[in-house]
């Protein structure tokens, strides 16, 4: 086959078109910015799939999901302290053991607080049959609860998160990427493929499903509603977890207010993707990335969010629910 | 006789409420500073720096004014590193409070809106830290303990220029920060002076609270400048200098004033070592007063003082020394602010920890600025000073 019929549509049409010579420093930043955009949609991807997830099924929208990742990235720094022996523990472990440790331990442990809020902070309205606008107040208030208490208990200075695995820094031709930025990018999209196995495959990712359709059926039905609940938020505070030692690890300065503004983008692509179907998530995600990183490899870079935004902007404008989403009559 | 005797009773307890009221014995003082927020380890420099003078004065009796001693109440006020906040705090600390003076804020983010509420209610503030030309100008209530931006930044440019043979540079600043974009504005003006249009061939920015540099730094290093400015603050300049590595840059970064902080290190690591940037002191090597200064807060607090430690006591010092030239302080708050203002315009020089300073007409110290490099302990090391007379 030859580069001609690779780019006309039919063999018979004349138009002959000739390769385009890609000047060599074009195309290597273009791929180095292709990996930069990677993985930084990656973290977009795995925060806007903890959003997603939540809003399925509730239809709330957990605003104190970036405070959860924050929390996640304090829980990774302290476990993987421990376990560097910082508090009067011995170290035995090398680190990439530690890592393999931290990991399991800090997403269990952030679910664990995801499930608090959850059974402190929104089951209590949800059971008073309160308007879902409340519930949302009350995730925004618990995010700022979030903040300001680790704020109060661990104060306002800066930690620099340990450097786990040795940094190896790989070069292909000019391009530059490190065993972390491939990491990042894998253990996204695996994590996605897992959700999007337990959601479609799994009986309890059916339940989830039915809940989202009609949860006043649903009881009825004998299917245990707060159960599924309290799975969600799990799953979706593991993901949070997650992202924050992913987030730490790429990073490594972690403050109260880390999760702030990257869970308002995050939650941003949700919406762009559709907000309540996880592919929408895992997509928007990484447009949201691609977009913020090439408006800077093209324009000034003070322009960034303005014409990122613009761009989303335009989605919507087009496509009110978000690439995936299907319309709802009742949204806030 | 009952009657005079009431009469003198009320003269007596007249006398000595207004007495009391009239020469108050304390000395209120405000510092508008960030001990939250982005910054925090700047406003716990201050804070120590200023807590190390307050004893030493109040442990000899107070400052003597006059003939008179008074004890030193310093009321430290978070301002979240929050521009508007250092607007509420400035407007809290005059008002209600009631300080005869205040320092701080520190950053130039939130001094240059400050100083607009010190000025207009006619209460002297001083920065310690802030270097933007606009916290002082036209204000005849606000002072400064640090050299300006216009003079930072040829500093920068010279150094660079001779030790790393620069002719191309790069720029990576905060947009949303008044300190980095002035700074990293006039080190492109005045590089490209030197060096001709187009010389600063990447000049690049980011938004408040980013983490990823790394479109920024591509297109940075695609360029293929010599170094790196990065007028930025040292939490932001140890994810950035960190992440040019990641993306295999390998050339030196210069720095500005804002990497001088105690936590620099600590968050930065190895990636710092060898790197440049100017400040206003250097703590290894220092002698006479300032190495006293240092030796003290060291073993007070456990770790060398930053820059900021070292212009707070300066800025705080250069007030007292203002309300003991004014003579004697009369009670009336206002009086006692425009005097205050009077004796700080009538200082010609002063002796800092930080260098001599003279002052100019707008309130700006004219001082000397120094360049450190990092050493392999992490220490800031003396490489040169630059005065403005031979600059």
């Amino acid at each position: 086959m030859t580069r001609e019929n690779l780019f006309s549509p039919s063999p018979s049409a004349r138009i002959t078109i000739k390769p385009i010579e890609l000047n060599d420093i074009v195309l290597e930043t273009f791929l180095q910015n292709l990996l930069n955009a990677l993985q930084w949609g990656s973290f977009y991807s795995l925060i806007a799939l903890g959003y997603t997830l939540v809003y399925g099924v509730l239809r709330l929208i957990n605003f104190a999901h970036g405070d959860i990742v924050m929390v996640g990235a304090y829980i990774a720094f302290y476990i993987s302290a421990a376990l560097l022996g910082k508090y009067g523990m011995p170290q035995v472990l090398p680190g990439w053991a530690v890592l393999a440790l931290t990991i399991p331990l800090t997403m269990v442990l952030t679910s664990l607080v995801g499930v608090t809020i959850e059974r402190v902070a929104y089951r209590p309205l949800r059971r008073k049959g309160a308007h879902r606008l409340y519930v949302v107040i009350t995730a925004l208030m618990t995010g700022l609860i979030l903040e300001n208490g680790n704020l109060l208990l661990l104060g306002a200075s800066r930690k620099k998160f340990p450097e786990l695995i040795d940094k190896v820094i790989y070069k292909v031709g000019a391009i530059y990427v490190t065993n972390l930025k491939v990491g990042v990018i894998l253990t996204s999209v695996l994590s996605f493929i897992v959700l999007h196995f337990i959601i479609t495959k799994t009986k309890v990712g059916m339940a989830m499903r039915a809940i989202s359709y009609d949860k006043f059926a649903i009881p009825l039905m004998g299917i245990p509603v707060d159960t599924v609940i309290v799975f969600t938020f799990v799953l979706g505070s593991a993901m949070a977890g997650l992202a924050g030692i992913l987030f730490a690890l790429s990073y490594p300065i972690l403050d109260p207010y880390m999760g702030m503004s990257i869970g308002w983008k995050a939650f941003i692509a949700a919406v762009v993707g559709g907000i309540g179907d996880i592919r929408g998530a895992f997509v928007g995600g990484f447009i949201l990335g691609i977009i913020e990183i090439s408006v800077v490899a093209v324009f000034p870079s003070s322009y960034r969010d303005l014409i990122a935004f613009s761009i989303l902007l335009l989605i919507l404008t087009i496509k009110p629910t978000g690439l995936f989403g299907v319309p709802h009559t009742t949204k806030i | 006789m009952k009657k005079v005797a009431t009469l003198i009773l009320a003269l007596l307890v007249t006398c000595m409420t207004f007495g009391s009221s009239f020469a108050a014995d304390t000395i209120k003082i405000g510092f508008n500073i960030p001990l939250t927020g982005e910054i925090p380890k700047v406003g716990e420099s201050s804070k120590f720096a200023a807590e190390m003078l307050k004893a030493d004065i109040n442990g000899q009796g107070g400052l003597k004014v006059g003939d008179k001693k008074y004890k030193l109440v310093f009321i430290y006020e978070d301002n979240e590193s929050k521009a508007e906040s250092a607007v509420a705090v400035a407007q809290k600390l005059i008002d209600r409070d009631k300080v005869l003076a205040m320092i701080g804020p520190n950053s130039s983010k939130q001094a240059v809106p400050a100083g607009e509420i010190a000025d207009i209610n006619h209460t002297v503030m001083v920065s310690p830290w802030s270097t933007n030309p606009d916290t002082t100008l036209d204000r005849p209530y606000v002072f400064r303990a640090a050299f300006l931006d216009p003079f930072q930044g040829p500093v920068a440019v010279n150094f660079a220029m001779k030790q790393f043979k620069a002719k191309k540079a790069a720029v990576l600043y905060s947009l949303a920060n008044d300190y980095s974009k002035g700074l990293a504005e006039i080190f492109k003006a005045d590089f490209e002076k030197k060096n001709g249009k187009g010389s600063v061939v990447a000049f690049e920015s980011y938004g408040d609270k980013d983490q990823d540099f790394s479109a920024q730094l591509t297109k940075i290093i695609a360029a293929k400048p010599d170094f790196i400015f990065l007028p930025n603050n040292y939490n932001e300049v140890a994810l950035t200098v960190k992440q040019a590595h990641d993306l295999g840059w390998k050339g030196p970064f210069m720095g500005s004033d804002a990497w001088g902080s105690a936590e620099l290190m600590n968050l930065c690591g190895d990636d710092c070592i060898g790197q440049f940037f100017s400040t206003h002191y250097a703590a290894a090597g220092a002698t006479g007063a300032t190495k006293e200064f240092i030796d003290r807060y060291n073993k007070k607090y456990g770790y060398i003082p930053d820059d900021v430690a070292a212009l707070t006591w300066d800025a705080t010092r250069l007030v007292l020394q203002a309300i003991q030239e004014g003579g004697k302080l009369t009670g009336n708050l206002r009086k006692d602010r425009e005097n205050l203002r009077k004796s700080m315009a009538n200082i010609k020089s002063f002796a800092g920890i930080t260098g001599n300073m003279t002052f100019d007409e707008q309130g700006d110290p004219i001082k000397c600025a120094v360049v450190v490099r990092i050493n392999d302990k992490g220490e800031f090391v003396f490489t040169e000073s630059v005065c403005p007379d031979n600059n």
